[in-house]
């Protein structure tokens, strides 16, 4: 009976403590919310044009977006943030790139280089999937580790696969993938300039109508895949695993899934990001997309194990305003371009803060 | 204090624990002739890497033994370390005086570091190692704002040739000059043609015998007792808290004079990227001399190091001479890095797995045996 | 000051309630210097708080402290941790093994209090750098395992250490304070071999002859009598009886534990099913599940009954629903409706038609970040595509009949909740073992397991629970079996009871039966 009361008293404390951590949750985004605010307030009085600075923000969203999408599944399966998304990034460079060399041009060649994507995605998320499921509780750490490794294998793949298309391979030794490979002529703004709305054209500014349209039926798939009774169990997965076993789930299967969709997705996004940038960029680069992609959904309200669409979307908004507007209104404030430094605080010390805060309910 | 051990050692369990280190043998066993280097030019080099990096992977030692994982976090210390060596820079001490002024400098800095990074530790336990990864990237972050905004016009700096040309902040590069390898050369010996930094040799040595005697220590067990097991340690009325965030405290100095030895013996460092890859190399090369997540002996340090830079030397001509093309090596080298520090967390996460399945087998077992018996 | 005439331990009218529960009522206990007193008493009959107020733990003070006062040697204390209580000379060994298992048994005798030797650089940095003593370390761990008059090797790593050394190990940290007046051992034999337990009750034989007092908790009923000066009886709260050890036996002592008026409550329901077929036969069953274990098992569940399964706490009777249901490793043969149940998948046990309240609400019973909705109908879902509705290529949630059969369950059952949609870690306790109740009723199975359903649940919620249980059982014709540690409950609501001791089943009685001759079922086969 003893034993009893006390689980009694420990989940009030433990409710008690909920409470608190509701209020308190909300604290970082509210100040990057804040901050967000007074960019945009400061932006016409230092002399920026704020109709151009919304419409950067709104390119930048669709240009990232998908890729912050990705985070979704994962997180939902509880498999925590997935530092691995170099994975998906890679699969995606390989669709790319493979869709120019078989001579893929025009906005055609980005569904081919998704389709192309798709084997490799299912593929790499399928052996990452199957090594997450032996490293349950340690999955942070290792995704990260196994985006770098694989990003550094790669960057010895990309000398050493033949390709030959002379847009992308060096021009000197004729072998050998170039660093940054223009997408002109092929998916560069595929979809960005799918019914195209002119904001500002003198500065070539448009409203990125078919990326926005692609985003929302992606979003909209994803939603509409979490009212399934898979994505149902997925969710129960990430909530609550021990729940999920007993409820007759295979714990390990959803977890596999929800990396190969993460992987896949990961894929698209870094084709949607290209498409809207215009380049590809190759070797290293893969490894600066992850930090901007957790970062995003942190910031939108995510926590390790819980994350949803809005998250995505706010969170996605946040973070890109916060690029685009801090270089021109901060170094218009202070006269210094403090803009980099802002993003790495903020980025790191927002993941640094969601893994210092106590996870309740997900038990291993 | 003699420990009785019922564990057999079998060659199979040998080669087993020690596959990365044999893996790594191998490798420089077959990158060795394709490189091409004389033994006396690749002995020079092993020698200049050993004096410069074992200081730095020394300091990762304490961190596991309190069970607190690879200390990513010791990439603090060596922000520690180049603060300091700017500051000694600026005010133009140099030589041997300059070396020991920025050391001392950096021991408050680095403290400071150490026990911001360790009462955050404390709230992600069980995820140590993860989170002291995006702390360093988070405090690198810092030290740009201090560094590139805060230098210069907030804390002053005297003179311009280190100051970028609007007037504050620091330039990309810092020459050391002053200072470069004035402790490799003090009491320097040349044996065949292989300069021996005895000086930088004894301070290791030094580290290596503190470390010793601090496993002796009423501290030392503390943290060992922690290491293994909290709540014991915690019931038994030993601070928990405190143990962990001095470890991370006596890390982040321990990184931040290996980060000054380090830098003194390259002569220059780039101000805003020389520690990013710090933590990577240094818990890289532990691992390579066959250290785990949760054991690491001096042994595994100097190990780790000798066959981790032999591989950092050899790597880059190897992949040239096999390629053709010279990039190869260098990204293998860094392929290389990222992959033992892979392999080595995984075997440590699925071993925590396995253990489990075993007092199934055991009981079943039993019951058989119940069985047999009651025939 | 001390006072020679004074007992060593004097406990005064103790009184503990939980938030208005009444735990502990007048308890008085008296111990002399080198008495040994027996403290038995089923789970749940207030031992082990009555050892935490003595011992001071946090969990007491946290929830309002006690009434009564305790006396040492004569003088009022009220220990505040358990580190004062240490200091005053009260040791404690915990059923759970409190040991460093990479450190040797010297190391972790003296943990924490290691002697050390100065040094230059402690003299500046302060005794935390005294560097260790190994030779006093060694010493002073073979003085305290010389005491307990058991011979353990002080340089053997814990980690290789059999049970038994690693329980005289906890016994030797205890020794060795020189303060030790008064050694609380909580069911200290429970994993010891018989050889192991006998040396334990000399070393308590030798501990008491050098003037230290033992108390000793236990189920192992003869060894009470053997190495007792006193034996105290506790059963609801409350001291049912304190006598000298001489003047009992066994039997005695177990009418005391279990003994209250026999003819309580509803055991006039209680069917007989002569007729009644065998659904599940299980066979062979173990169940490595930490804590309670199942071993061997044997047993067959007829067709509508109510079948409870009790036993005390650790004996494994959590095991056997748990092991069937998949969520621990288990072993043996499982027949329902005359098919083999497979082990180890969940999936294939509620494919069956069977189903499981887990006495792990918490845990494993909810999903507490989620609605009521989702808690209530994820089961039936999953495993029984209800509540879906098509929609193109789509199969969706169908949230309309989500929601009614929440609701419908809600008001069945009496949930106190905002609404459907209400978080479940918002309820209480009580209205949380409703929602598990409510997820396997929706589930409509043929069989149900009920793991401690009334476990931290008010009376009232308590009374409804086993009410719907009975209804469930009546209306459906579904069988049930219940497990819990309390009788008297499984008493009220059951047709047949089991009593699972040291993994077994010690016999299977009608609920009409004494609680005596449960109450020495229960101790028959303990481990």
């Amino acid at each position: 009976m003893d034993k009893t009361d006390m689980e009694k008293t420990l989940e009030n404390r433990d409710l008690m403590e909920r409470f608190s951590f509701a209020s308190r949750f909300g604290l970082p985004r509210t100040i990057i919310a804040g901050f967000v605010l007074l960019l945009f307030i400061m932006a016409p009085i230092v002399g920026a044009d704020l109709t151009m600075q919304v419409g950067n923000v709104i390119n930048r969203f669709s240009w990232n977006a998908v890729l912050v999408l990705a985070m979704v599944p994962m997180i939902h399966s509880g498999c925590s943030l997935n530092f691995g998304i170099p994975l998906g990034i890679i699969a995606g460079l390989l669709g790319g790139t493979l869709a120019i060399q078989l001579g893929a041009t025009g906005p055609v060649s980005f569904f081919i280089a998704i389709l192309l994507a798709t084997p490799f995605a299912l593929l790499l998320g399928g052996g990452y999937g199957w090594l997450l499921n032996r490293i349950k509780g340690g999955e942070m750490m290792i995704a990260t580790y196994v985006g770098l490794a694989s990003i550094a294998f790669m960057c010895m793949m990309w000398l050493l696969l033949p390709y030959t298309s002379p847009t992308m391979v060096w021009g000197l030794s004729g072998k050998g993938l170039r660093t940054t490979i223009s997408l002109d002529g092929f998916y560069g703004g595929a979809l960005a300039n799918f019914l195209a709305i002119p904001i500002d054209p003198a500065n070539g500014l448009y409203f990125p109508t078919g990326a926005i349209l692609f985003f929302a039926l992606l979003a909209f798939g994803m939603w509409a895949f979490l009212h399934t009774k898979t994505g149902t169990a997925m969710t129960a997965v990430g909530s609550n695993p021990l729940f999920a076993r007993a409820s007759g789930i295979n714990v390990d299967k959803m977890r596999l899934l929800s990396v190969i969709m993460s992987t896949w997705l990961g894929a698209v996004g870094i084709l949607v990001y290209q498409q809207g940038f215009g380049f590809m960029q190759l070797y290293m680069a893969p490894n600066n997309m992850t930090l901007p992609t957790v970062a995003a959904i942190l910031i939108g309200g995510a926590a390790v194990n819980k994350a949803t669409i809005p998250h995505v979307i706010i969170g996605t908004i946040l973070y890109q305003s916060v690029v685009t507007l801090t270089p021109t209104v901060m170094t218009a404030m202070i006269h210094m371009d403090v803009s980099e430094v802002v993003r790495i605080i903020i980025s790191n010390g927002m993941i640094v803060y969601a893994l210092t805060r106590k996870v309740k309910g997900g038990s291993r | 204090m003699k420990r009785k051990q019922t564990s057999k050692v079998s060659l199979k369990r040998l080669l087993q624990d020690n596959s990365v280190p044999i893996m790594f043998v191998l490798i420089c066993l077959i990158c060795l002739p394709l490189a091409g280097y004389s033994p006396a030019y690749l002995l020079n080099e092993l020698v200049t890497r050993m004096g410069r990096n074992t200081f730095l992977i020394l300091a990762l030692l304490i961190p596991i033994m309190a069970g607190m994982g690879l200390n990513f976090g010791m990439t603090l210390g060596a922000m520690a370390g180049e603060i300091a060596l700017i500051l000694v820079v600026d005010w133009q001490i140099w030589g041997i005086p300059g070396i020991i002024l920025a050391m001392i400098i950096s021991i408050p800095i680095s403290v400071l570091l150490g026990l911001f990074c360790g009462n955050l530790l404390n709230k992600a336990k069980g995820r140590e190692m993860v989170t002291s990864y995006f702390i360093s990237y988070f405090m690198n972050g810092v030290y740009q704002l201090v560094v590139l905004f805060l230098m210069g016009s907030i804390i002053p700096i005297m003179h311009s040739t280190l100051k970028l040309p609007r007037g504050y902040g620091i330039r990309n590069t810092v020459s050391l000059l002053s200072m470069r390898q004035q402790l490799d050369n003090l009491l320097a010996i040349n044996v065949g043609g292989v300069k021996i930094p005895v000086l930088t040799f004894l301070i290791i040595a030094v580290l290596c015998l503190v470390i010793v005697w601090f496993r002796r220590t009423k501290l030392g067990q503390d943290m060992r007792a922690v290491a293994q097991d909290m709540n014991v340690a915690r019931d038994a009325g030993i601070n928990v808290d405190r143990t962990r965030i001095i470890a991370i405290v006596m890390s982040t100095v321990v990184a931040g004079f290996g980060m000054i030895i380090y830098l003194q013996n390259l002569g220059n460092f780039p101000t805003y990227s020389a520690h990013t890859q710090i933590g990577t190399f240094s818990i890289a090369a532990l691992l390579v001399g066959g250290a785990s997540v949760e054991k690491a002996s001096i042994g595994n340090a100097f190990l780790g190091v000798t066959l981790f830079h032999m591989m950092f030397i050899l790597a880059p001509e190897a992949g040239t001479a096999i390629t053709g093309d010279s990039m190869i090596g260098e990204y293998f080298r860094t392929f290389v890095s990222y992959g033992v520090i892979t392999v080595a967390l995984i075997m440590y996460e699925s071993r925590k797995h396995r253990a489990k399945s075993q007092t199934g087998y055991l009981l079943a077992l039993a019951q058989k045996e119940e069985e047999a018996r009651a025939k | 000051m001390e006072n020679n005439n004074a007992p060593l331990l004097e406990m005064r009218n103790i009184k503990k309630d939980f938030f208005g529960n009444q735990v502990l009522s007048d308890i008085n206990i008296t111990l002399g210097p080198g008495e040994v007193l027996g403290l038995v008493g089923e789970n749940g009959a207030g031992k082990s708080t009555l050892m935490k107020i003595l011992f001071g733990m946090d969990v007491i003070r946290e929830t309002g402290g006690y009434e009564g006062e305790i006396r040492l040697n004569g003088q009022v204390v009220k220990f505040a941790t358990p580190f004062e209580a240490l200091a005053a000379g009260i040791g404690m060994v915990h059923q759970e093994f409190s040991l460093i298992p990479g450190f040797t048994a010297a190391e972790n005798i003296l943990l924490n209090r290691e002697p050390t030797k100065p040094n230059i650089v402690s003299q500046v940095f302060g005794p935390r750098l005294d560097t260790l003593d190994y030779k006093a370390i060694s010493q002073r761990a073979d003085q305290a395992i010389d005491k307990m008059g058991v011979k353990i090797s002080g340089d053997m790593v814990i980690s290789d250490m059999p049970v038994g050394h690693k329980q005289f190990t906890e016994i030797a940290r205890e020794l060795s304070k020189d303060q030790l007046k008064l050694l609380i051992l909580d069911e200290p034999t429970a994993v010891l071999t018989e050889k192991e337990a006998e040396a334990l009750l000399t070393s308590i034989r030798n501990m008491s002859a050098q003037g230290i007092s033992v108390i000793f908790i236990t189920h192992r009923l003869h060894e009470i009598l053997s190495v007792c000066n006193t034996v105290v009886v506790m059963r609801d709260g409350y001291v049912v009886k304190e006598a000298p050890a001489k003047e009992l036996d066994v039997q005695e002592i177990t009418r005391w534990m279990v003994g209250r008026n026999v003819e309580s409550a509803a055991a006039a329901e209680v069917r007989e099913l002569p007729d009644a077929k065998t659904i599940m036969s299980i066979r062979k069953l173990w169940v490595d599940m930490p804590g309670e274990t199942v071993r061997n098992i044997d047993l067959d569940i007829k067709e509508g009954e109510i079948l409870g399964i009790g036993g005390l706490a650790g004996q494994g009777k959590l095991g056997i629903p748990n092991g069937i249901m998949g969520l621990y490793e288990a072993g043996g043969t499982v027949e329902f409706e005359g098919k083999p149940i497979p082990l180890n998948s969940p999936r294939k046990c509620l494919d069956a038609s069977l189903a499981f309240v887990s006495e792990d609400r918490r845990g494993v019973g909810l999903l507490l970040d989620e609605s009521l909705e989702w808690n209530v109908a994820f089961g039936a879902m999953q495993i029984q595509n209800k509540f879906l509705k098509k929609f193109g290529l789509f199969t969706w949630r169908d949230e309309r009949a989500i929601r009614a059969v929440t609701d419908k369950y809600i008001d069945e059952l009496k949930i106190k909740c905002t609404g459907s949609r209400q978080k479940a870690k918002e309820l209480s306790g009580g209205n949380q073992q409703k929602v598990c109740l409510a997820k396997a009723f929706a589930l409509q199975p043929k069989f149900l397991f009920v793991s401690e359903p009334t476990r931290g649940i008010d009376v009232g919620a308590k009374a409804l629970v086993l009410e719907a249980l009975k209804r469930f059982n009546r209306e459906f014709g579904v069988t049930v079996v219940v497990i819990s540690s309390e009788l008297e409950e499984l008493r009220q609501c059951c047709d047949r009871i089991a009593i699972v001791s040291g993994g077994r089943v010690a016999g299977i009685l009608p609920a009409t039966e004494s609680s005596e001759a449960f109450g020495t079922l229960m101790v028959s086969q303990v481990v």
